[in-house]
């Protein structure tokens, strides 16, 4: 077990690594030189090559790109992510107020996932060929295949607009004002789980679908057992080691719905400043945002996996 | 009552020979929900191919004469803000999603399938350096992997398809990589290396065919996952760019006059949900008729 860990670890921060080297040598290349981001375009005519060359330096870039990977990385393990190249600065600052907003907004939606996802999953396979299977199955469909940006809008219209039940859009953070905090996250809350609940609820089907066809299962039948018995003593625990790793996978695909999520209902987390970030070529907080949000998917795949190692011997040794 | 039969009488009568399509139309046929895809399918490829000869209107042509009408006889589903028939962009739409959509998972097949084979075939550090990128690139939530991409090559149909098919390479790799770890372990690959078949051979002639029930399904689902994509990066106003109709820019275009003309947002995303239904249900469908093992796998 201790050598499992140990190589799994390792994995880990090797996948981290080739993230930041991929996203910092890709963001250098992005066309557009981020200097005559710094400056003012009225002022850029009568600045000089010395004056811009001493700009350029000051910002780190006139530096070999390899320089300036080990120069970040490195402060990276001291917990400084730098500087925003536009406004200059520290990108820890902005990225502690954007991170507890989304976490607040994508950690809801993956507890809602799980609570409603997998065991609708579940329910679906031990009735399965049942109306509520084909209920269940066909809302687990659509869910995998509806835009979340349309959707959110599509509520908003609905709900903020004609019914007027709910606020249109915008954050407020629960220690403020819980209540109005509660009404403003439903609609984004509910788009961001929607993907993952069905993404769920079709692993949590086939999963315990495969289980039920086993010998076990049918030994445990013939022996007399009640269905509680069957289905959560012997068909639930062995379902549930690829229904909760790809729970775990999920996590991502949160990461990605809350770039379009909060763009849709104007919420200041980490994807809206992906994107505003990406449009001004801001390197630093670029490289910032992807290795938080790599960081999180990471680690949480490896705490998962870790964990069915633990449980699982067979897991291990492979 | 008991009686003893006499096993040495019985006439078995061999089972009747299967036809192989007939099973495989019968079971891909059988859910309805897999037929209504197949229809949406033929109907949107029908569209995207042969659109430009029945849409009503020129989907650019700007009409300020008619902004943000209603649907009419004219328009049947209205007008945008420039004035131009929602139709007539709809229809055009459908033509660059499955532009984008094929393209995309052409070159994350092309790409993906031989990283896998030379990663499963080769194993050692060939496998781990292939597999340890895929692993970095699929710990990225993909629309944001896409995203990077697109402003890195810039926007527009062609950068949108490079980016997209990118960024959907790992999932190939790494299916084709376990595809190659179970199918080299049979008896006719053994055989085809005793008798002095080179590796390419053995990849191409043997293992890849053997692959094709599990890629195919694969083709079909992603081929819908890279229309939703593009939709989410063109509403983020990196994809296509305007005035080419994208109907993941007609929702974000609508979205400024969601409270007077709801149907501009409304009818593209409608179109978009189908579309990758209708993928989606056939991919499911093709899955069960060609090898009900892998359900849940894929």
């Amino acid at each position: 077990m201790g050598s499992y860990i140990v190589r799994r670890i390792i994995q880990s921060i090797v996948v981290i690594l080739i993230v930041t080297i991929m996203v910092f040598v890709g963001m250098r290349l992005l066309p557009g030189d981020p200097i005559f981001m710094l400056i003012n375009p009225n002022q850029l005519q009568f600045m000089t090559q010395e004056e811009l060359d001493r700009i350029r330096q000051e910002a780190g870039l006139d530096r070999p790109m390899v320089v300036q990977y080990f120069s970040w990385i490195g402060g990276v393990f001291r917990g400084d992510l730098g500087n925003s190249i536009l406004t200059r600065e520290p990108v820890t600052d902005a990225l502690a107020q954007r991170i507890p907003i989304t976490a607040y907004l994508g950690g809801l939606a993956f507890l809602i996932a799980i609570i409603i996802g997998i065991p609708a999953g579940i329910i679906s396979a031990i009735r399965r060929g049942t109306w509520l299977d084909t209920v269940v199955t066909t809302f687990a469909n659509l869910g995998i295949t509806v835009p979340i940006f349309w959707a959110g809008i599509m509520l908003m219209w609905l709900f903020a607009v004609r019914l007027k039940w709910l606020p249109t859009s915008g954050f407020t953070s629960p220690f403020d004002d819980f209540w109005l905090s509660t009404q403003r996250l439903i609609m984004p809350v509910f788009c961001l789980s929607v993907f993952a609940i069905a993404g769920n609820c079709r692993q949590a089907r086939s999963s315990m679908l495969e289980v039920l066809r086993q010998d076990y299962i049918r030994t445990a039948w013939s022996k007399g057992l009640k269905e509680r018995a069957v289905i959560i003593r012997h068909a639930l625990k062995n379902s549930l080691i690829p229904i909760v790793t790809l729970a775990g996978m999920g996590i991502a695909g949160i990461f990605g719905g809350s770039v379009l999520i909060e763009q849709v209902f104007n919420i200041p987390g980490m994807g809206r400043l992906a994107i505003d970030a990406l449009f001004q070529h801001d390197y630093t907080y670029v490289q910032g945002i992807t290795l938080v949000m790599t960081g999180i998917v990471v680690f949480s795949n490896l705490v998962i996996d870790l964990t069915y190692g633990w449980l699982d011997p067979r897991i291990r040794y492979n | 009552m008991v009686q003893k039969a006499n096993t040495t009488q019985e006439i078995v009568e061999a089972p009747a020979r299967v036809n192989q399509t007939k099973r495989f139309l019968k079971v891909f046929m059988g859910r309805g929900l897999v037929v209504f895809g197949l229809v949406i399918v033929f109907l949107f490829i029908f569209t995207a191919v042969f659109g430009s000869l029945f849409a009503p209107y020129s989907p650019v042509k700007i009409n300020p004469g008619n902004r943000l009408e209603s649907p009419s006889a004219q328009h049947w589903l209205g007008t945008d803000n420039f004035g131009r028939d929602t139709l007539s962009r709809l229809i055009h739409g459908a033509g660059n999603s499955l532009m984008v959509g094929v393209v995309a998972v052409g070159i994350a097949a092309v790409v993906g399938i031989i990283a896998g084979m030379l990663a499963g075939f080769f194993g050692g550090w060939i496998n781990i350096v292939i597999m340890r990128i895929v692993d970095a690139l699929m710990s990225f939530p993909m629309i944001l992997l896409a995203l990077l991409i697109a402003a890195l090559l810039g926007s527009g149909l062609r950068n949108v398809m490079i980016a997209l098919g990118v960024a959907m390479i790992p999932v190939y790799a790494r299916l084709m990589c376990g595809q190659v770890l179970a199918i080299r372990e049979n008896d006719y690959v053994l055989a085809g290396k005793s008798m002095g078949a080179s590796s390419a051979r053995l990849l191409f002639n043997h293992i890849l065919p053997n692959s094709f029930p599990p890629l195919i399904v694969l083709v079909t689902m992603q081929i819908g996952s890279a229309i939703l994509a593009e939709a989410g990066l063109s509403y983020l106003g990196i994809g296509i760019t305007p005035p080419t109709p994208s109907w993941g820019a007609m929702v974000n275009d609508g979205f400024r006059f969601v409270i007077t003309n709801p149907l501009l947002s409304f009818v593209p995303g409608l179109a978009i949900m189908l579309v990758v239904f209708a993928f989606s249900m056939v991919g499911d469908g093709l899955r069960d008729a060609l090898d009900p093992r892998l359900r849940g796998t894929i």
